[in-house]
């Protein structure tokens, strides 16, 4: 068989398989049983919270816990805020990068803290080690946060009625420490050995082999890669993220990334199953979501593989298919499959260019990110599928005549009020974003000429990436347009970044706190079934309906306009 | 009344300030110290222990240092060429062209590049041009190229270095880097170590 697609082959099904143990271990974390790390943790877990004045063994209702998330991203924020704009004094400056401007380090801030990394800024020039550090702080802390908001909800989900849902902090610093922290010494250590740089030495100066004088820029970076991929947070130290080759060396460190991406958001499913003993439910929402990613990866690895019918015309080869903005030692397959993972989970980092792919595989990444719970972001991407399985269980119920319940607990008016709000919240944002843009642009073509990087549909395509990437906390851009110095991509991002970001987790919370006080109903013969592959198919369903009713016509204007006039002739 | 409520209401402020916002402040400061200084510190130990001390793979040839993963400039017909770069090859600021697949602009670029290539190779043919060869990568430092990529640059190489094109291939081939344990990914050249060799021919 073909080295590319079995490389793919390989590192999908592998990571799938590490899920499974890695998910196992999570459920222990969350339940609070002994796991093997607790010599090195629990004394130091101890010390912090002595430290900060944290009893974790408070327990608080959802909406204590809401708060404390709330007033810690707070801090976060301000925190961003005052680093990034004073970078350029600060201590940890080698290369002498300024101090951002306000637009800049408000988008740059909101995007760290709200898990999304996109980035209006080039990491080579517009960032000190002390900025990239903040960054990397918050690839931990960001993704804590969205962990420990899925935990609060496996928490509700147990047979039992109760307002206490244990504490927010505890499971917050758990999170970064027993299960962020651990894979990422691994992952950076895999890079380090194969290549990547971790220094403070600044720019280094040379002579090439032909006489030209090169810099080349180096700095931590492997600490801050191994967190980026693992706590989806995409956010990478170099401008071109891990298509720069001290940024991912060589196909293994490809492999160990790209199995980094999805790695933890895979385990949460399956540590759903652990903690709450129901695995076939698990199994469930696995299979949803595999046989939802296989299929936005087929044609996206056909499509890449495949090439681009405008340069065939030209009448050269294209062994490699599609070439443009990608790396010789990946290959289109594993660019296909990073591009279709990076953007299933809210990861956003990228080895190959999405704004140079093939459209239908941009139109499969952006699909990828409108569902947003394929896999999902760490914690955050079950959250977003759990509504899903909301409106499922509220449809099928209406369908066979049955009262809708999930897990022993009755759905009523508010729990639906709020799923269908938070459903809401992401096509509203993608598409007024995306409205408001295209209608600025065709009302003032030459003030903002700059805008787009390609005329025509893809230029559309273009616009509607960068609000999908944002409402999705993704991360990943159409990099052509030119969002660098804008304060209307700066300003419009942050805001649709904030609101999905922190709403899509209260709504969740909210739902499952509500059930939790509910009185539980035994299981009997009149309940529907949520852990079969009949459910499964409706949770598909309800997904692809509803997904393809918001998008289907801002997609069949750009990606699928786009490949028809390509492929016409 | 309204004293005393805004009073209470003040109390009650204070009180949640204090469940929460010290409490964030505090783990914040710790979680700095910790996943900034820490955890950054750790990496750089056990960088320590990598080659090179974790700044980068180097390679040394008569004296002087290159960097083995990032793609220099080659322009010279002497030289195996690297792909294109939409950054002129600047390594302290790495990017793409991110030209869509149907962009007027872009595909005449890719013709522009063709018709270069065979100006400086004629005795190629237009078929066997891979793209790789004519397309930017993704970086802008793509330190390698794809084997028939190298192969269409030989009888160039040949006639101004005076060499027989079979020392040529074979020196591709001793230079051409297998698939991961033979059996993952693409076949691939890096085009350093391969000028690096051909200099050291003579």
């Amino acid at each position: 068989m073909n080295t590319e697609i079995l490389g793919i082959i390989v590192i999908f099904f592998g990571t799938l398989a590490l899920a499974y143990p890695l998910g196992k271990y999570i459920a222990k974390v969350f339940a609070g049983e002994k796991t093997f790390l607790d010599p090195v943790f629990n004394p130091m877990e101890k010390f912090f919270f002595r430290l900060s004045g944290i009893d974790a063994a408070n327990e608080m209702n959802w909406k204590q816990s809401m708060v404390a998330l709330l007033v810690i991203n707070a801090v976060w924020f301000l925190l961003g805020m005052l680093v990034l704009m004073c970078q350029g004094w600060l201590p940890l400056n080698p290369d002498g990068n300024p101090s951002m401007t306000a637009d800049c380090a408000f988008n740059t801030t909101v995007s760290f803290v709200s898990n999304t990394n996109l980035q209006h800024y080039s990491g080579e020039t517009m960032m000190s080690y002390m900025g990239q550090l903040t960054l990397q702080l918050f690839q931990f802390i960001s993704a804590g946060t969205g962990i420990a908001a899925c935990a609060i909800v496996f928490n509700a989900l147990k047979n039992r009625t109760t307002d206490k849902l244990g504490n927010f902090y505890n499971y917050f610093l758990k999170s970064c420490t027993r299960i962020l922290l651990p894979l990422a010494i691994i992952v950076a250590a895999i890079l380090i050995f194969r290549g990547s740089p971790q220094t403070f030495n600044g720019k280094d100066t040379m002579i090439s082999l032909q006489g030209d004088t090169m810099h080349v820029s180096t700095g931590p970076a492997a600490g801050m890669i191994a967190i980026k991929q693992l706590g989806t947070n995409g956010g990478g130290y170099f401008g071109a993220n891990s298509a720069v080759p001290f940024e991912n060396p060589d196909y293994l460190t490809n492999a160990v990334e790209d199995c980094s991406i999805f790695l933890i958001a895979t385990a949460m499913v399956f540590a759903l199953g652990f903690y709450l003993k129901r695995k076939k439910l698990a199994w469930m929402i696995f299979g949803v979501m595999t046989v939802s990613s296989l299929i936005l990866l087929a044609p996206t690895v056909y499509y890449e593989m495949k090439g681009n019918p405008a340069i065939e015309k030209m009448g050269i080869s294209q062994p490699f298919g599609n070439m443009e903005g990608k790396e010789m030692r990946f290959g289109p397959a594993a660019s296909a499959l990073w591009e279709i993972t990076t953007t299933n989970t809210s990861n956003g980092s990228v080895n190959s260019m999405h704004d140079s792919s093939m459209p239908i595989s941009g139109m499969c990444a952006m699909l990828g990110m409108m569902i947003n719970s394929i896999y999902g972001g760490v914690g955050v991407g079950f959250l977003n599928f759990y509504i899903f399985i909301i409106i499922a269980v509220f449809i099928s119920g209406l369908m066979v005549g049955r009262t809708p319940e999930f897990l022993g607990k009755k759905i009523e008016a508010r729990e639906m009020k709020i799923a269908m709000i938070i459903f809401l919240i992401h096509p509203f944002l993608i598409l007024t974003g995306t409205a408001i843009s295209t209608y600025l642009y065709a009302e003032y073509p030459h003030y903002l000429a700059g805008w787009l990087n390609n005329p025509g549909y893809h230029g559309f395509s273009e616009m509607l990436y960068e609000f999908t990437s944002s409402s999705a906390n993704n991360g990943s851009g159409f990099e052509g347009l030119g969002d660098t110095p804008s304060v209307f991509w700066n300003v419009s991002c942050g805001i649709v970044m904030l609101l999905s970001r922190f709403l899509p987790i209260i709504g969740p919370v909210a739902i499952a706190g509500l059930l939790a006080n509910k009185k539980f109903i035994p299981e009997s013969s009149g309940t529907l079934k949520t852990d079969t592959g009949t459910f499964g198919v409706m949770v598909f369903a309800v997904i692809v309906v509803l997904v393809g009713l918001s998008f289907f016509t801002a997609l069949a204007m750009g990606p699928l306009a786009e490949h028809f006039t390509l492929f016409a002739h | 009344m309204y004293r005393r409520n805004a009073l209470r209401l003040y109390k009650q402020k204070r009180k949640q300030m204090k469940t929460n916002l010290l409490p964030a402040i505090k783990l914040t400061l710790i979680c700095m110290v910790f996943f900034m200084g820490i955890y950054t510190l750790l990496i750089y130990g056990i960088a320590q222990f990598a080659p090179n001390n974790g700044k980068g793979f180097i390679i040394e040839s008569k004296g002087k240092k290159y960097y083995e993963n990032i793609a220099q400039k080659f322009t010279d017909d002497k030289y195996f060429w690297s792909r294109p770069s939409a950054v002129d090859y600047n390594a302290a600021s790495s990017g793409a062209s991110n030209k869509g697949p149907s962009n007027p602009d872009y595909l005449q670029t890719v013709q522009d590049r063709i018709d270069t290539f065979i100006v400086h190779n004629p005795t190629v043919k237009k078929a066997e041009i891979p793209s790789d060869i004519v397309t930017a990568s993704g970086s802008g430092e793509d330190p390698n190229i794809s084997v028939q990529a190298a192969k269409i640059q030989v009888s160039r190489i040949a006639k101004i270095r005076n060499l027989s094109e079979t020392t040529l291939l074979s020196l591709i081939e001793q230079n051409t880097e297998k698939p991961l344990f033979g059996l993952f990914g693409p076949e691939k050249i890096n085009v350093l170590k391969l000028n690096l060799a051909l200099d050291n021919l003579k």
